[in-house]
């Protein structure tokens, strides 16, 4: 027996055991005010703050989520839902796709101005959204009386988004251009290549921006409290906001019960498209 | 670039396909350059002229020169609160968060089994932590009542009302925005896996131990990467909104009115348009300076190993 090749793989045996341990305690440590969250939905409201370093409920109480989804002032969550899954359904739809038509347009035509209008776009980047949103307000609601609608949250975005522009016209550099040249012999034009070479080829990175699209409207909340007024056009974070303020809600089972529900989405695409996820922000760097 | 070349192609040829060309660009870049102009440009140039007028909405703006600046900067004292808080966030909380994410963008670069599911664990507060829910739990997290308080009570500790105390409340943002350190540590993972091997095992022969391939090899490799986390995280960090309004409302005393949401309060709730686009304008020229400041420092900082470093 060789003692001496036994030793260093006893060590690597006990390294990612610590490891593990390490890593694997960080990462609870990190999960558990999430984790509290879900549990503290099912535990009776009177429970919540009784118990609150436990993560089992003493009984299920899946009346929290009964009573929150009652919302509040007679209109339930199945509205706010709705709301926001056409708010971040619409957004999504129309911002992906003017941004992979764009997208095209800077990355394989050149056209005078391109480098202009291109650096325009990258500084909208870093523009606060605070500069634009007064005149945005004021044209929308004080002169085209837009009030409680979701036109002035949707409009600006028939542009597409910087963001996803810029990552876009990343994915279609990798394309070769030679697809592109062998299209134009076989009679395509800009648009034939766009529609037939093109967004077929460019489809992860379309979806990489489809989920963040969906993420960040789905979370917004300047814009729709600017916007939407009445409960009947609340968002989900709208009505979390109002079913949660410290002077009315203390029903904290249904307080918990609706916030974890209003994650759901949130989260089934999260195990779903994790892959395209993780490549969106690592090729791009794209804040998530 | 011309994508078939002819050689022998005439000028009106050649012509003829530069404005096809700048036609058809325009039209694709139409539906961007639009939305640019109308959502973006004219509001920028709306918003600068509000800043030196008085504008409460339901009448014509009045021209006051500069006198919301000079408001801004001699009288009013809660803008200077604002802005104390505003930067105690973004020095405390970025440069955290950017400390962290490469700590664990290090322990997870191996690549050992189940490190698929520990950076998916990491990342998920990324992907919730904007969210009102999140805010709203939060709130809970460091109330009084709450599981900071619960576990502190275990040691013996008093508990705090951290949400209540002005030398406690930012920095329960400043935890919520460090615990979202996701996103930089998975763009700081994409970068180490770039670093080649050699690098390590050259330096490895050479007698280099952990912390001085860090220091000699990750760290100038990875700067162009530390360097892009760094921009784009002051820049978002200057426009925190939601977790502000939601978790302390600017609370106690004003040491967490984030500069964003006293533009907030200061255009819908005050109505003072006027004042709040002269806020916005300083906004987005102090987040310029503070960009353009990190950019040319780089040069001393950042290492291009190749053109393509980032």
């Amino acid at each position: 027996m060789n003692i001496a090749a036994k030793l260093p793989s006893r060590r690597k045996i006990a390294g990612s055991v610590i490891y593990h341990v390490l890593v694997a305690g960080f990462a609870l440590v990190m999960l558990y005010p999430l984790l509290w969250m879900f549990a503290s939905s099912f535990k009776p409201s009177e429970e919540v703050f009784r118990t609150v370093t436990s993560l089992i409920p003493s009984r299920i109480e899946l009346d929290n989520f009964v009573r929150g989804w009652k919302g509040f002032g007679g209109t339930t969550f199945t509205t706010f839902y709705a709301n926001s899954l056409f708010y971040a359904g619409m957004a999504t739809v129309l911002s992906v796709g003017a941004s992979s038509i764009v997208a095209y347009g800077f990355s394989r035509i050149k056209f005078a101005g391109r480098g202009f209008w291109f650096a325009c776009m990258l500084m909208t980047l870093m523009l606060p959204v605070q500069v634009t949103i007064i005149p945005q307000y004021v044209a929308f609601v004080n002169l085209l009386e837009l009030r409680n609608s979701f036109l002035p949250l949707l409009l600006p975005r028939m542009g597409g988004q910087a963001f996803f522009i810029f990552m876009i016209m990343q994915f279609i550099r990798g394309i070769p251009k030679e697809l592109d040249e062998a299209a134009e012999i076989d009679g395509c034009g800009r648009f034939g290549i766009f529609f037939r070479i093109i967004l077929p080829l460019i489809q992860p990175a379309l979806i990489t921006a489809a989920i963040f699209s969906f993420y960040w409207t789905w979370e917004d909340f300047l814009g729709p409290l600017i916007y939407l007024n009445a409960p009947q056009q609340y968002t989900v974070s709208l009505a979390l906001r109002a079913f949660s303020d410290p002077s009315a809600g203390t029903d904290w089972g249904a307080i918990f019960a609706m916030s974890s529900v209003s994650l759901v989405p949130v989260f089934l695409i999260f195990i779903f498209f994790q892959r395209y996820l993780v490549q969106g922000i690592s090729t791009t760097g794209l804040k998530g | 670039m011309a994508t078939v070349a002819i050689p022998s192609a005439s000028k009106a040829a050649r012509r003829a396909r530069t404005l096809r060309n700048n036609l058809s660009g325009y039209l694709f870049i139409g539906p961007w350059l639009l939305a640019f102009l109308l959502f973006t440009a004219a509001p920028m140039v709306t918003s600068l002229y509000f800043s030196f007028t008085n504008y409460d909405v339901f009448t014509a703006p009045q021209w006051a020169g500069l006198s919301n600046f000079e408001t801004m900067f001699t009288k009013d004292g809660r803008y200077w609160k604002a802005v104390q808080a505003t930067l105690t966030f973004v020095f405390t909380a970025i440069p955290l968060r950017l400390v962290v994410a490469l700590g664990l963008a290090m322990l997870l670069k191996a690549g050992r089994r189940g490190d698929g599911i520990y950076r998916a664990a990491y990342y998920a507060p990324s992907i919730v932590g904007g969210s009102v829910a999140v805010a709203v739990m939060w709130r809970q997290v460091f109330g009084t009542q709450g599981i900071i308080n619960a576990i502190s009570a275990i040691f013996g500790l008093p508990a705090i009302t951290f949400l209540g105390d002005p030398n406690w409340a930012i920095w329960t943002l400043v935890a919520l925005a460090v615990w979202q350190f996701g996103s930089p540590m998975l763009i700081f993972l994409a970068g180490l896996k770039n670093i080649p091997t050699e690098f390590y095992e050259a330096a490895s022969i050479d007698g280099a131990g952990p912390i001085r391939k860090f220091i000699t090899i990750t760290l100038p490799l990875l700067s162009p990467v530390i360097l892009f986390n760094l921009i784009m995280q002051i820049i978002s960090g200057f426009m925190v909104f939601t977790q502000a309004f939601i978790v302390t409302g600017g609370a106690p005393l004003d040491t967490t009115l984030f500069y964003a949401l006293y533009i907030y309060r200061r255009a819908f709730e005050n109505f003072q348009m006027g004042y709040a686009s002269a806020l916005a304008w300083v906004l987005m020229l102090v987040i310029g300076i503070f960009a353009a400041v990190v950019f040319k420092t780089s040069s001393g900082w950042v290492f291009y190993e190749n053109k393509d470093g980032n």
